[in-house]
């Protein structure tokens, strides 16, 4: 029975540690939705591999608190983006528009598997060729 | 031979591209400000002097120094930015980030204060308008109001002596034709 009792407080310890999430109303679900989508696909430049919804750096929080204001005001997505952009560079985002000096990141996987198609492609045909003569 | 070749081609080409992502710093993000002009602020000063704009700066070329006195980094570089400041006498603008008007002033007692001015962004929204993402964090201002340089991180004797002096003299060189 003790035992139990000590299980069960140690199961509920763990809630009391996760306090920090914030909390935001909005008044459509449209808004929650973009809220969502732009932290999960903007950076967070103190922790640069993880985005404004997983960090928990002061910078991250405050961005959060931006991107909320800016939502409840019925700013657009682009907007946002843009002030983020306007700010912090194109490195904040996850997901970078496709223009000239991003052709290779857009484009390299693509790439990349045309080159390992050929490759492969190449060894099937001479082993092949091996195996008729 | 030439079986060999191509793998041995590819290692190569992996190392040289390993070996320039090893030497680039992550830390340095190239900051959209450069070339544009300052963002502005109205926000209230450490010690109660007239409250200073970016506006109202033009004319001369200045610097913004963006500290608070729970950074480390801000006490490592300190000297260095005193040495900077004195160097070039330039006018020098600090923005406490995210800090407490008491804990501000004590710093500048321990440590010295080479600023003009020090004004108070308590909630950071200054820190946002200026995408400020790590405290120390230098910029250089010309006499037209635009952005000319960013340092990111503390200011080392290799980037006050090769880059900040010599901008600064070419900047105030561009202002006085």
């Amino acid at each position: 029975m003790k035992h139990l009792l000590l299980m069960l407080a140690l199961w509920l310890l763990p809630l009391t540690l996760r306090a920090e999430i914030d909390i935001h109303t909005f008044k459509t679900p449209q808004q929650e939705q973009l809220y969502t989508q732009l932290i999960n696909e903007l950076r967070c430049l103190v922790c640069q591999n993880q985005n404004l919804a997983d960090s928990n750096a002061a910078l991250a929080l405050d961005l959060r608190q931006k991107t909320y204001e800016m939502v409840s005001r019925d700013a657009s997505r682009n907007e946002i983006v843009d002030f983020m952009v306007s700010r912090y560079g194109e490195f904040v985002l996850y997901r970078p528009p496709m223009q000239q000096n991003t052709l290779l990141l857009w484009l390299g996987p693509g790439l990349f598997l045309l080159v390992g198609i050929g490759v492969a492609a190449r060894i099937v045909l001479r082993n092949s060729k091996r195996d008729a003569t | 031979m030439s079986r060999y070749f191509i793998p041995l081609a590819g290692f190569l080409l992996l190392l040289v591209l390993l070996a320039v992502g090893l030497n680039l710093n992550p830390r340095e993000v190239p900051s959209p400000f450069i070339g544009k002009p300052a963002p502005s602020f109205t926000l209230p000063s450490l010690y109660g002097e007239a409250s200073i704009s970016p506006a109202n700066l033009k004319g001369e070329v200045w610097l913004l120094n963006v500290w608070a006195s729970w950074c480390a980094t801000c006490q490592q570089e300190h000297v260095m930015l005193e040495y900077l400041i004195k160097r070039a006498d330039i006018k020098a603008i600090g923005l406490n980030y995210k800090d407490q008007a008491g804990d501000a002033k004590r710093w500048l007692e321990r440590l010295g204060n080479p600023f003009q001015s020090v004004v108070m962004d308590t909630d950071g929204k200054a820190g946002i308008e200026w995408g400020v993402y790590g405290t120390p964090e230098t910029f250089i201002i010309d006499a037209q109001g635009v952005v000319r340089h960013k340092h990111i991180g503390a200011l080392t004797e290799p980037v006050v002596q090769r880059e900040l002096l010599p901008l600064i003299q070419q900047l105030r060189k561009e202002a006085t034709p």
